[in-house]
């Protein structure tokens, strides 16, 4: 179906940016990121409900049809991308405010949401469209925002953080492009569905065979995965703690979104999966990511970089599943973008909201801390359990889905790494949770006047908490969904 | 009203309840017992309607397509959780009691993760199917977890890092990919009377299977994953007693009786002897652990052994997969429960009455406290199976399904293991009943904590003889048991 719906889903955010920078007043630009979230997010949500009922949207911009002009395509895997995407957006919002005024001098605060919603409309951009092109064109407004954002943190390190992403994340959108380019000089299009159409022969050119491996390494800098993620702990620890929040759950799902589709779609399962070794190598980096990010998360003190390398650890996660190559493998890693961006939000909300009292959030100055806020850390617990992946929390559907596919390909050696990555988890949650409930409280700390939590924040994490808990306990439309996504990449009949 | 709602209700309501109650102690116990005594109801109340064959069932709501959040009350299930709904008001009299004598903090948050442990045990006993069981396992871990470390002294933490780690590890580790694994190969996870896996796998398949999902309900204590139950007893006794004597370690045994029967099914068990390797795990169990528990002075820690033993004639009863072993299993739930209990009161009373600890510290405190001490003899009794109590009849079951199985070896362990539970019990009350007191009366000593110098304060005498005589009525009365059993296990 033709609709211009999934344009407007891109273009309201990127109309919004410019007007933030005008308008200047902070509140005022707080209020136009929160309305370009809410706009997108129920647009996304829109889109899902189309694409249900109707099976795909096409817009073609300007009215010139593929694969002339420049197509936006919507099916199930990047509907649920959007609607992950805007609604972490969304919740973010109402965190965003009191922690950006504490993180950011005032006169700057307008910059930084415009940035942030140029971030969101890049990585909206990245799913919305049907074009290889077009998806560069986007990962370059996402990540030059992004590399904005993060050198907005507070400390001198975030400068060089970002600069670091700014390297790496540039040689990852070159390969992209690189791969694209290929791509378009062998066959002379650039709509995503036309290539995928136009690249079912002459699976030993070499072209295609240089072309998918440009455009899998460079998404996998973008993703963070194993050995190309060094840039990600640094990025996501010094950022002001709602770009991490927004970030964390969305940046890196987008890059492996974008990776599925050109694995299952665009290049071909053939060529990714059979012909080049390309599956089995993201399985086995996965494994390595997942163990890896978890040892070393167990040492981290800073409460973000905590995060971050766990976060890592679960990108191995999406990967794995992408690297499966089957319809089950695509849905599992569908299941753990949304779960696991639910889960991550909230924890780097509470990191959020600990820098916001006391400028840091370092693990061993948890001590006592849950008898002053026991609700914050109870959202704390919950999202613990949710990245060690126990029911009644989104990780443990996520995991559940996963394990399927794994043992459906009797691919034994990932079930062993995703069971050794969980128990990891919890040692790296836990120690955090002993630290907290029965550590020695640091009697210097100032006690009760630190122990607010900005109404917004409270807000931000009750959803967040709650979501992940109906995640795990009420997924079966979720799953259902994904499943459907993963069946319609991969061509199979369900 | 569907009691499968009402009885998971009540004890969350009760957490919910008491969490607000936190400032008054008399309206906190009120509401506990209050709680549990509604919940007792509740259950036994239950008996008529599921021995008449009624399956009471709460499909809640899809969890993942095709799973369920699935509640039925079937027989099995109704035995455990007849016994942790029956147990839990007692000892809240007797945990009211004991953390007034010993002086221990945070009683809220004592008595809601109680609550809460409660409730995890309920959904366990009415899970449906083993996506639901797995969840109300976890929960039940987590809620246990601030029970051990209670104290939070450097020892606590420790115990509940150890508890933690190892319980984690198995069910995440091992018990996870056992019920993805048989859910992928049966295309259910739902409990249903003759299994669901016959003539899905093939017997070896099928014997890894088994061993990863009895290893994987590391609850149920078998070697070599049992440490966490020792490590759980720096707990307060109270939590040692009605969970970790109870609770936790039969909600284990209780998956593991009800996976064997209504996953696997007997006869899939015993044409393919799949769960034979398991059967020798559970007899080196048994008698190990009864070897170990002998060299423990500390009395909780004896105690903790003997549970681990005790635990495993529940596993070989449920692997020797014959009808008369699985129901003589069962029947072992509820009599080792109200022995093992009534064991762990005592040493809690004597903990608070004298500050001992120690098995060799005890001579001559049984002429104080001849009440707990005769309890004590009593539960042992029990436990060992002597008649005319409750004991006599598992064991009884038991070694009847080993003969008809033609499992001599399994005959001769259970008749060790008995000689072995007189050498670590009967010689606590011998030394309490029989030889000198080790210290002098030191008259006129200012008595600390205001205790008198004999039995502890009345709130834990009763619940302990209540349970003692429990062990007692519980030989006359266990035919309503064994029907039940019978019903469930045909």
């Amino acid at each position: 179906m033709n609709t211009q719906l999934p344009v407007l889903v891109v273009l309201i955010p990127l109309l919004i940016a410019p007007l933030i920078v005008l308008v200047r007043n902070p509140t005022a630009a707080w209020a136009l990121f929160g309305a370009a979230a809410v706009s997108s997010f129920a647009l996304a949500v829109q889109c899902l409900l189309l694409v249900q009922e109707q099976g795909l949207l096409q817009a073609f911009l300007g009215g010139w049809e593929p694969p002339f002009g420049i197509e936006y395509r919507i099916d199930l895997a990047n509907a649920i991308v959007l609607c992950l995407v805007s609604g972490i957006a969304l919740l973010v919002t109402p965190m965003a405010k009191a922690s950006i005024e504490r993180e950011i001098s005032e006169p700057r605060i307008y910059l930084f949401y415009a940035c942030l919603t140029l971030c969101l409309t890049g990585l909206l951009g990245m799913a919305a469209t049907g074009d290889a092109f077009n998806v560069f064109v986007f990962l370059e407004i996402s990540s030059l925002s992004g590399y904005a954002l993060i050198a907005m943190g507070n400390s001198r390190r975030a400068l060089l953080a970002s600069f670091r992403y700014l390297v790496m994340g540039t040689v990852g959108g070159t390969f992209f492009l690189t791969g694209v380019g290929l791509l378009y000089a062998l066959t002379g299009t650039l709509n995503m569905a036309d290539l995928a159409g136009s690249l079912t022969m002459g699976f030993d050119s070499r072209v295609l065979i240089a072309a998918a491996a440009f455009i899998v390494v460079g998404l996998s800098i973008k993703i963070a995965l194993f050995p190309v993620h060094a840039w990600l702990p640094a990025a996501y620890a010094e950022a002001p703690s709602a770009v991490t929040a927004f970030m964390a759950a969305t940046a890196t799902k987008v890059a492996a979104y974008v990776l599925l589709r050109f694995a299952a779609t665009v290049i071909g399962p053939v060529v990714v999966f059979a012909t080049l070794p390309i599956g089995t190598a993201l399985v086995w980096l996965a494994c390595i990511a997942m163990v890896a990010g978890s040892i070393a998360a167990i040492y981290q003190t800073d409460f973000k970089r905590l995060l971050a390398w766990s976060s890592l650890a679960q990108i191995g996660y999406i990967v794995l599943g992408i690297g499966l190559g089957t319809d089950a493998g695509a849905s599992a890693a569908l299941t753990h973008m949304v779960n696991h961006g639910v889960i991550k939000c909230g924890l780097f909300v509470i990191a959020g909201v600990l820098v916001w009292r006391h400028g840091q959030a370092t693990v061993a100055n948890f001590a006592g801390m849950p008898q002053q806020s026991p609700w914050l850390f109870a959202a704390f617990v919950i999202g613990a359990l949710g990245l060690i992946g126990v029911p009644g929390t989104g990780g443990f559907i996520s995991k559940w889905v996963l394990l399927q596919a794994l043992i459906a390909e009797s691919a034994w050696v990932a079930v062993a790494a995703v069971l050794v990555s969980s128990l990891l988890a919890v040692i790296y949650c836990w120690r955090v949770v002993e630290i907290a409930w029965f550590g020695d409280s640091d009697a210097s700390q100032p006690p009760a006047a630190a122990s607010r939590t900005p109404v917004g924040a409270t807000l931000s994490l009750a959803m967040l908490s709650g979501l992940v808990v109906y995640l795990g306990v009420h997924s079966s439309w979720l799953v259902e969904l994904t499943a459907q996504a993963g069946a319609d990449l991969f061509g199979v009949g369900r | 009203m569907n009691v499968v709602i009402v009885a998971l209700a009540i004890p969350l309501l009760t957490a919910l309840a008491v969490a607000f109650a936190g400032r008054s102690p008399a309206l906190r116990n009120a509401v506990t017992l209050i709680g549990g005594g509604l919940l007792a109801v509740v259950v036994f109340g239950a008996w008529p309607t599921v021995i008449g064959g009624d399956r009471p069932t709460w499909e809640a709501w899809a969890i993942l397509p095709g799973i369920e959040l699935l509640f039925v009350l079937e027989p099995l299930g109704l035995l455990y959780a007849s016994v942790a709904a029956g147990l839990w008001p007692i000892t809240s009299v007797y945990a009211a009691g004991y953390l007034e004598g010993a002086g221990e903090k945070h009683r809220t948050r004592f008595f809601v993760c109680f609550a809460l442990a409660i409730f995890a045990a309920m959904g366990i006993a009415l899970a449906g199917n083993l996506v639901t069981l797995f969840l109300f396992y976890e929960v039940l871990t987590l809620s246990t977890w601030p029970l051990v470390t209670h104290k939070g002294t450097a020892e606590a933490r420790r115990g509940g890092r150890i508890y933690l780690g190892i319980l984690i590890t198995t069910s995440v580790g091992l018990l996870l990919p056992a019920i993805v694994w048989a859910g992928l190969l049966a295309g259910t996870t739902e409990f249903r009377a003759g299994g669901i896996l016959t003539g899905k796998a093939s017997p070896a398949v099928l014997a890894v299977l088994y061993a990863l999902f009895l290893f994987g309900l590391g609850k149920a204590a078998l070697m070599p994953f049992h440490r966490w139950l020792p490590a759980a007893m720096v707990a307060p006794t109270p939590v040692s007693a009605l969970l970790h004597a109870v609770a936790v370690v039969k909600a284990g045994v209780f998956a593991v009786l009800k996976v064997s029967v209504m996953i696997f099914g007997l006869d899939n068990l015993d044409q393919t002897d799949a769960s034979e390797i398991m059967q020798w795990v559970a007899g080196f169990t048994i008698l190990m652990a009864s070897i170990i528990a002998l060299q423990q002075d500390n009395l909780k820690a004896r105690l903790a052994y003997s549970t681990i033993s005790q635990l495993s004639y529940i596993v070989l009863g449920a692997t020797m997969a014959t009808s008369l072993a699985a129901q003589g299993a069962g029947l072992h739930i509820v009599m080792h429960a109200l022995g093992k209990i009534t064991l762990f009161f005592c040493a809690g009373a004597i903990y608070v009455a004298h500050h001992k600890t120690l098995v060799s510290e005890l001579d001559g405190l049984g002429r104080k406290m001849p009440w707990t001490f005769a309890a004590f003899g009593l539960a042992s009794l029990s436990i060992i199976g002597i008649p005319p109590l409750g004991g006599t009849w598992s064991k009884w079951w038991l070694t009847l399904g080993a003969l008809e199985a033609e499992q001599y070896w399994i005959v001769a362990t259970l008749a060790i293991s008995s000689l072995l539970n007189i050498a670590y019990l009967l010689p606590i009350v011998a030394r309490g009943f029989l030889r000198p007191s080790a210290e002098p009366p030191h008259a006129g000593a200012p008595q600390d904590h205001g205790h008198h110098d004999g039995e502890a304060a009345a709130t834990m005498v009763a619940p302990l003889m209540l349970t003692a005589v429990g062990c007692l009525a519980a030989f006359v009365l266990a035919e309503p048991a064994i029907r039940l059993l019978q019903g469930a296990i045909p």
